[in-house]
């Protein structure tokens, strides 16, 4: 009978997890930052619509950096993932407006309502993301090329195939961005207007898509087999591969995943701006390698948590909102911020880590 | 009998571009013994292991399980896991950013889920069995490299293998532990579980082992049961050489330390690692610290180096005081070391032999002079006809050569910037006797040719052997200084346990 309760006590005591550890700094920081916007700036920052608006713009910036946070943990990298969300955009787009020409012959000969677009759509947007990650994938897993150049070939080919396309900017037709733009409507979190009248807070479906997502990844690193296989390829590949795991298989997954899952933020971008555009989502994977990082992964492999890349995301987009509402609204400003920010997590994490271990190490 | 054979593998012929690592070797493992693999460096032995694992496919030969007759091929670690074959390997091969009772179960769960609460409970449950110090949730990075390899092991008894590989297992064990890992491998014996047992330390071999296995030079020289071969044979069996050239090293008149010159003195030396300590060593002395592992004395050394960042003290060469803070400091004041870490610190793998003998001269002679080539290759040359070390050439990359000779290969390194002061920190450790020897040799040659050398060795017998003079250590502090007459296997395991104090 003695022993749960010693077990219960060795429970309790056991330390937290670098993994944690990042995760827990991550929050706190992002909270430190909202609350200070709060009571700096006030105004736009007091309406919960201010924390909807970010989770809106940005629930694609969500998407892929799941994905960036899944290759990370492998101790791998993809940036080409902003290529493909601009990529989709631009396919789902022109198969909405109905200016994609072999997809027209396609929609002519089965006779289909405009309605069934949307669904083509998303098709197109997983085969793309599927594709991008099976070629990717296979590559870097199984011919060993370096991940960095591979996917480095995979952007410019994406934002190349977006100019072969189209090379004007397109846009989705209204009746269907009425469909695609629907918003929950979310009451009790509303805030009046300057007539007084209650405006709920809206979030787009996208923004669903993407919580689900981070739910769904959450699931797969914590509770998954493969999941824990990403984290012993990062932390040690040999070692993984002594331990039995299958190292090829493993990273070809993660780059898989990660490639579906850029497919499907590049739906959510069309769903949130219904305009193909050769620039969208420029420099969205250095955005979501930031928001990996300022979550606690390393780029090193190894350690990384989903939940925080999610408040990765959101402190870095807070971080931009900050600078647009504080009056620096020359886009260089966000730059140079993030810049600094990114700078200011790195030297963090470093530093906490290294006391840390060193701390270990003497006691 | 056949019923006993657990594994049988039959004319493995393995050959990398330049060597032949294995020719038609035969290997027998009965069931609930302790079979010992045996054999100098460069003899055979990782190479047939990894063919067993799966790490190296064999060009010819076959593999038979369960005292069948059906060949079995194994392609990978996790073919090998399947078939009952464990391995727990020299290098931990372990994911440190993982916990311990993942590092126990990952890889070889059945199923797409992990269910931790079930894992961690199998896992506290194992643990506590063996009798090992970590605690399931813990993150395997922050346990010592013992209780690493520990759970490397935990986790091949937990697979209920028929066949456990122990690779070197206890070179960075210390006695306790080692005796902890015997009991162990004992219990696992008497499960009926096989054992080949991998090392270099003989005597480790004759307290658990019930059989042997020698190789030399990728060919099977022949198995034995234990007791019938007395310890001088398998050495003999071992090396191929008569015992007379192994005969032990003889104690060397050594004159006295008093009216030498000081080489190096320290006066309560500190470094983030370890605690102010007093140091000095004359020249042409082989002086030595001792002590259990992680009693601090590669720690003292690193403070000697300036490998770890020093936090106080004052450090005079030949009288004269000079600054210490880092390696480049210690090697222009003429201090060489070669350190624990092989691996880690020492050679540089994917360089070629040339460029890893010239490196530490390089470094001293500015990177703005590089040697011209052939100045590097005649280093090169002479260092390697000196020490003998086996190399295709010199160009061969230095990851590719054998434990021992990579070891000559720093050790050639140091003695091409001729050294005054030369630190060895575990110079032999995983390397065949016959290197050993020679080692022992060189450091007692060069210390009559006028070098200081310090050298640490987890041998009891061989700093007795090398050394003038002992430092003992115990938690961080030197708690003894032995010379001349005590210098006793007696006296110093007595001065480690701390039964007997200077001056007492």
């Amino acid at each position: 009978m003695k022993a749960p309760e010693k077990n219960l006590s060795q429970r309790r005591r056991e330390p937290i997890t670098d993994t944690q550890l990042l995760l827990t700094i991550t929050i706190c920081i992002f909270v430190f930052m909202y609350v200070m916007a709060m009571v700096v700036w006030g105004g736009g920052f007091l309406k919960p619509q201010m924390l909807f608006d970010l989770l809106n713009d940005n629930a694609f910036l969500i998407i892929i950096s799941c994905g960036l946070t899944i290759v990370m943990i492998t101790g791998s990298i993809d940036i080409s993932v902003g290529g493909v969300t601009a990529l989709v955009a631009m396919t789902g787009v022109m198969i909405l407006n109905g200016s994609l020409r072999p997809f027209n012959r396609i929609e002519a000969a089965l006779g289909l309502s405009e309605g069934s677009r949307i669904v083509f759509a998303l098709l197109a947007a997983l085969l793309i993301g599927l594709a991008y990650g099976l070629v990717q994938g296979y590559l870097i897993a199984y011919l060993e090329i370096q991940p960095f150049i591979i996917t480095l070939a995979g952007m410019f080919f994406a934002r190349g195939m977006i100019t072969i396309i189209s090379v004007d900017p397109q846009k989705a037709p209204q009746s269907l961005m009425n469909i695609l733009q629907t918003r929950i409507d979310i009451p009790f979190l509303g805030s009046p207007n300057k007539k007084g009248v209650m405006i709920p807070a809206r979030m787009e479906i996208g923004v669903v898509i993407a919580l689900i997502i981070v739910v769904l990844v959450f699931i797969l690193l914590r509770r998954m087999q493969l999941g824990r296989h990403f984290y012993a390829v990062g932390g040690n590949r040999q070692s993984a591969l002594m331990l039995g795991v299958n190292v090829r298989r493993t990273r070809f997954m993660a780059h898989l995943i990660c490639g579906i899952l850029a497919g499907i933020a590049g739906f959510v971008f069309m769903m949130h701006t219904g305009a193909g555009n050769a620039t969208n989502a420029t420099a969205a994977e250095m955005n979501a390698i930031a928001s990996s990082i300022i979550g606690g992964t390393l780029l090193t492999g190894g350690v990384g948590n989903v939940v925080g890349t999610l408040f990765g995301v959101l402190t870095l987009s807070t971080i931009k909102s900050i600078v647009t509402t504080s009056g620096l609204r020359d886009p260089w400003w966000q730059s140079i911020t993030t810049g600094a920010m990114l700078c200011f997590f790195i030297l963090l994490q470093s530093v906490v880590l290294m006391r840390r271990h060193t701390g270990n190490k003497k006691s | 009998m056949e019923n006993d054979i657990v594994l049988t593998m039959r004319g493995i012929c393995k050959s990398f571009p330049n060597v032949k690592a294995l020719d038609h070797v035969d290997f027998t493992l009965r069931k609930g013994k302790i079979h010992a693999l045996m054999g100098e460096n460069g003899a055979g032995k990782s190479t047939l292991i990894k063919v067993l694992t799966g790490v190296y496919s064999m060009d010819e030969g076959e593999i038979c399980i369960d005292g069948t007759d059906h060949p079995i091929s194994i392609r990978s670690p996790q073919e090998a896991q399947n078939y009952g074959i464990s391995t727990v390997y020299q290098e931990i091969t372990l994911c440190p950013n993982l916990t311990v009772a993942e590092n126990m179960f990952i890889g070889r769960t059945p199923g797409k889920t992990v269910d931790w609460k079930a894992m961690e409970k199998r896992a506290g449950e194992q643990l506590e069995n063996l009798g090992i110090p970590a605690r399931p949730r813990q993150q395997l990075g922050s346990c010592s490299l013992a209780v690493q390899q520990m759970v490397a092991i935990a986790r091949a008894v937990d697979t209920d293998c028929k066949v456990l590989i122990l690779d070197e297992p206890t070179s960075s064990l210390d006695d306790t532990e080692v005796a902890m890992l015997f009991r162990l491998m004992r219990e696992l014996r008497s499960r009926g579980v096989g054992i080949i047992f991998v090392t270099h330390f003989l005597e480790q071999v004759y307290e658990v082992s019930d059989q042997i296995t020698v190789l030399r030079n990728g060919e099977l020289v022949g198995e034995y049961e234990v007791k019938d071969l007395p310890q001088v044979e398998l050495v003999a069996k071992m090396i191929g050489k008569d015992l007379e050239e192994l005969a032990v090293i003889k104690k060397q008149e050594r004159t006295d330390e008093a009216g030498k010159e000081i080489l190096y003195q320290a006066e309560g030396l500190s470094s983030t690692e370890t605690r102010p300590f007093d140091f000095h060593i004359a020249k042409g002395e082989v002086n030595g610290f001792t002590g259990l592992l992680g009693s601090g004395r590669s720690e003292s050394v690193r403070a000697i180096f300036g490998a770890d960042q020093v936090t106080g003290g004052k450090v005079a060469m030949k009288g004269k005081s000079v600054k210490i803070n880092k390696p480049l400091d210690a090697m222009r004041n003429g201090i060489g070391y070669l350190p624990e870490d092989r691996k880690g610190d020492g050679i540089i793998a994917d360089l070629s032999v040339r460029d890893n003998i010239i490196l530490a001269l390089q470094v001293i002679q500015g990177m703005g002079h590089p040697f011209s080539r052939a100045q590097a290759e005649e280093f090169a040359e002479e260092y390697i006809k000196a020490l003998e070390i086996k190399t295709a050439s010199m160009e061969t990359p230095v990851g590719s050569l054998s434990g021992g000779n990579q070891q000559k290969v720093i050790l050639a390194r140091w003695l091409l910037t001729h050294p005054d002061y030369l630190i060895l920190d575990e110079p032999t450790r995983g390397i065949d006797v016959g290197t050993k020897t020679e080692i022992q040799k060189l450091v007692l040659r060069l210390a009559e040719e006028g070098m200081s050398i310090t050298f640490i060795s987890s041998e009891i017998e061989e700093m007795l052997r090398t050394c003038s003079r002992l430092i003992v250590m115990r938690d961080r502090n030197i708690v003894g200084e032995l010379k001349g007459e005590e210098l006793t296997q007696d006296c110093v395991m007595r001065t480690i346990a701390g039964d007997r104090r200077e001056g007492n």
